[in-house]
């Protein structure tokens, strides 16, 4: 069963194996054992609504382990509902309904108990959402609200190295976040993710607020956090989706239309849609 | 052309200076009040007025320490009662409330912070004065509290519909459910707007002298418990201004004063201490 997991070497290694089987239930595993080529989600044939507005189509996508995947498209597209449906963060919203299924290390996420699903599959918004505490206490936030109480300082410290963040916050912990930059605020949100340790990372436009020497930052943390969480980013910027992902899906008015390869997608796009769309002529 | 721009010029200059006296004014107002209550009170002012009953008829001296006491005594009852239903009511409002029930509620709120404060006395008074046969503290804290309720609830509702939805959402995307979400989060990054919004319900309310005739009375002499008829400033600023004697006109004034100045005092300390806090970031 060990075997089912074997990418799951976030650094708290040792024990996760084991924590992860507790955490989805490992029963009815898709995964298998080949190594990079897991599936850590897999969306199938799901159908959204808004109240009656149809926004997302029969739409079918893999997630690779410790692979980063790309969501490109126009506004409105949907990609950012897709994102949405990984975390059911949709269901903050009234009106709202998913047909189809999703399965997180082959388990539906629509039976799993919410607040576990979203320990295992963490978000970072587009504009930097810290809340209004010191660094310490965001990051130790999802820690504090599953029952940990006391000092999280060995947690907190590795969470802000992970966002590589550690060197700029460790000498004023409890200072408020609003203190930071826009770019470090939006590290300390994708720390405050981590902290739970997920096994999936979610970024809506992570950089879309941020100019481009914090928006290389960003990316150059996408690399890092790879071997250890697998990463789902949605981008308006299709040279960001060229640089980071391994494999990008473009979607058009609630369809998905082409999922392939980045390489792939950005040279030799097998849709005469995506060419137009990445060749610039809409969009 | 240049009898237009004379006009603009004109009509630039009246306005302005409209609205600079019509802020003097507001400001001056304050001022005089304060000044003209130093100026009358504040020879009669003496610790013996902190710390001594009132003197009978005819002495010289003597205090109001036990009328200083009944009006933190029933604005502590006041608090007790108003501050807890109008905080949770503000929340369901903007955190739980569906449409409808809103919008009846805060109609009602809105309705219930016109009722005259005399007749909110009466209210008191049949409720609790009449089965229990004598006036009381409790009575009057209780009349104080009703008052205290619509204020707290729709400031409270109001500071946190202000609250950007984007930390709500940076707190579901961390597992939190809506109660946490609310607790963790929305309430902190709102409280100081709603600690203020308190302290001015209670401010308001600690000026009330209708509402405590029939319900709290009034008292020569220390109330024990909360059983009790009890003294309290507005009352005794009444009974002693409204008198035939020239003593008590100046006690009257001077607990003006005192009144004046622990609102003042209130106030300005709360804001001092809340002005340390951190509170969401305004975009």
């Amino acid at each position: 069963m060990n075997a089912a997991f074997p990418l799951m070497g976030n650094s708290g290694a040792a024990a996760s194996a084991a924590t992860s089987k507790s955490r989805v239930a490992a029963e009815g595993s898709t995964t298998s054992a080949s190594g990079a080529n897991t599936l850590r989600m897999k969306v199938t044939k799901v159908n959204f609504y808004y109240g009656k507005n149809h926004a997302l189509h029969n739409v079918s996508l893999d997630v690779a382990t410790n692979r980063v995947t790309a969501l490109i498209g126009p506004s409105g597209c949907g990609k950012s509902t897709l994102l949405r449906t990984l975390n059911r963060m949709y269901e903050t919203l009234r009106q709202t309904r998913l047909e189809g299924e999703i399965a997180l290390d082959g388990v539906n996420i629509l039976t799993m108990d919410v607040t576990n699903l979203r320990r295992l599959v963490g978000m970072v918004f587009q504009k930097p959402n810290p809340f209004p505490k010191s660094i310490y206490e965001n990051v130790a936030y999802g820690l504090r609200i599953n029952g940990h109480v006391g000092r999280l300082n060995e947690a907190v410290e590795k969470s802000l190295r992970r966002a590589a963040l550690w060197d700029e916050v460790k000498d004023k912990l409890q200072k408020s976040a609003y203190a930071l930059s826009g770019g470090q605020q939006q590290r300390l949100c994708i720390a405050r993710a981590l902290a739970v340790d997920p096994e999936v990372l979610l970024l809506d436009e992570p950089c879309s607020a941020l100019d481009p020497v914090n928006t290389a930052k960003i990316e150059e943390l996408l690399f890092e956090l790879k071997p250890s969480c697998t990463l789902v980013i949605v981008t308006h910027n299709m040279q960001q989706a060229a640089r980071v992902s391994d494999s990008t899906a473009f979607m058009l008015n609630g369809d998905l239309i082409e999922f392939s390869p980045t390489g792939q997608m950005f040279t030799t796009p097998s849709d005469p849609r995506t060419e137009a769309y990445i060749t610039g002529r809409f969009g | 052309m240049n009898a237009r721009l004379m006009w603009r010029k004109t009509l630039n200059v009246t306005m302005l200076s409209l609205t600079g006296v019509c802020v003097l004014i507001t400001v001056s107002v304050l001022f005089f009040i304060l000044g003209y209550l130093v100026y009358n009170g504040g020879k009669d002012l003496s610790w013996n007025f902190f710390t001594r009953l009132p003197a009978p008829v005819g002495e010289v001296g003597g205090g109001m320490a036990n009328a200083i006491l009944g009006s933190l005594k029933l604005l502590f009852l006041a608090a007790l009662f108003g501050v807890p239903i109008g905080l949770l009511g503000g929340v369901y409002l903007s955190e739980f409330g569906g449409r409808t029930l809103p919008f009846i509620v805060r109609y009602t709120a809105d309705l219930l912070n016109g009722v005259p404060s005399i007749v909110i006395g009466i209210f008191a008074y049949a409720l609790i004065v009449m089965p229990m046969h004598h006036f009381s503290t409790l009575a009057g804290g209780f009349a104080l509290g009703i008052m205290v309720i619509p204020t707290v609830l729709r400031n409270t509702e109001s500071f946190l519909s202000e609250v950007p939805s984007s930390l709500r959402e940076g707190a579901f995307a961390m597992g939190a459910n809506k109660w946490k979400m609310v607790a963790t989060v929305v309430l902190p990054a709102a409280s100081r707007g709603i600690l203020t919004g308190v302290l001015l319900a209670l401010a308001r309310v600690a000026g009330e002298t209708a509402p405590l005739l029939f319900t709290a009375f009034g008292n020569r002499y220390w109330s024990p418990g909360w059983m009790q008829p009890t003294s309290s400033l507005p009352v005794i600023i009444y009974t002693y201004a409204t008198g035939p004697y020239e003593d008590w006109h100046r006690q009257a004034w001077a607990a003006g004063l005192v009144l004046l100045g622990l609102v003042l005092v209130t106030n300005i300390l709360v804001r001092a201490f809340l002005s340390r806090g951190t509170s969401f970031e305004r975009s």
